[in-house]
């Protein structure tokens, strides 16, 4: 690699947004992203062949699902990329590849549809991955208090959950300052915790 | 299908083949070219080396080079292993790390 040792190495991060279909996700970063959400395929073999209604092309054994995603330059050196997971149950498995690496995921939920929300709460804390919820404020939708949300979800005491809005840079930009510090207090916690047994 | 005539099946770009040489390619990897795109690469491969001049991730390469997210680890991975592209993992970030993209994160 001659000639490249004295080049700026850029980060890239990635931070999860999850939740069910319609629930605001791709508004969400959208909101914060410095370039329009792009979108990219993730294309599909074999797996949807019977579950897609693809009458009379039975032939098709590849179908896509978006991915959508959005960049922030949070210096000269780090980029953090925002990932939509796609809405759809069916598409669960992608999430592995998505959640691979990532500093962490913001849940969204609809207080509304509250319970579209459940697979990615199981699957984020079966994973022991670092998430915070936020219930996403719609216009009609009835409050809720937090904690009501946190019980109805059996969300931890530790578990931050956040009221935001997904139109709002500001909002955006809170939920995943949140997000950080849980992520910094999981990584700091083990050590704590190895520290109690002694 | 509007554009039957041109539609190729994603994964005839890399001749069938639907696992990557390298199975550590994330969506956020970052490749870079190793030289610049020449003739002996054709198509895609060669419009993929040519979108890393600068740092590019793999989401970002399966975008602009307008291929499924598949496809694209599948030929990123063999232009890797090629030495047409170099690609940086990182390890798991410092505390001291994911306190400064917080910092930064909270004054965006």
């Amino acid at each position: 690699m001659s000639g490249r040792s004295d080049r700026i190495v850029p980060l890239a991060v990635k931070i999860v947004v999850s939740g069910g279909l319609g629930v605001g996700k791709t508004t969400f970063i959208g909101a914060i992203s410095e370039i329009e959400p792009l979108d990219t395929e993730a294309a599909i073999t074999q797996v949807s062949v019977g579950v897609d209604s693809l009458d009379g092309v039975e032939s098709k054994t590849t179908t896509t699902v978006a991915l959508d995603f959005g960049r922030i330059t949070l210096d000269p050196t780090i980029a953090l990329y925002l990932f939509g997971t796609p809405g759809q149950d069916r598409f669960s498995f992608l999430w592995d590849d998505l959640v691979e690496g990532a500093l962490g995921t913001v849940v969204l939920a609809d207080t509304r549809r509250i319970e579209e929300c459940f697979p990615a709460v199981d699957y984020f804390e079966s994973h022991g991955a670092p998430f915070v919820l936020a219930v996403n404020r719609f216009d009609g939708a009835e409050r809720f208090e937090l904690e009501e949300v946190r019980e109805a979800l059996g969300l931890g005491a530790d578990v931050p959950v956040l009221e935001c809005d997904a139109r709002e840079r500001g909002s955006v930009r809170d939920v995943l300052g949140a997000l950080m510090d849980r992520v910094i207090g999981v990584r700091a916690a083990p050590k704590r915790r190895v520290a109690m047994v002694r | 299908m509007e554009d039957d005539a041109t539609f190729v099946r994603p994964f005839i770009i890399t001749g069938g083949r639907a696992e990557p040489l390298q199975a550590d390619l994330r969506l956020e990897t970052l490749v870079v070219a190793v030289g610049v795109p020449d003739e002996t690469l054709t198509f895609e491969r060669r419009h993929i080396v040519a979108v890393c001049a600068e740092p590019t991730t793999l989401a970002e390469v399966a975008s602009r080079v307008g291929v499924p997210l598949g496809v694209a680890k599948v030929l990123v991975s063999d232009l890797v292993v090629a030495g047409r592209l170099d690609c940086r993992q990182p390890a798991e970030l410092p505390l001291q790390m994911l306190e400064r993209i917080r910092d930064h994160v909270r004054a965006l």
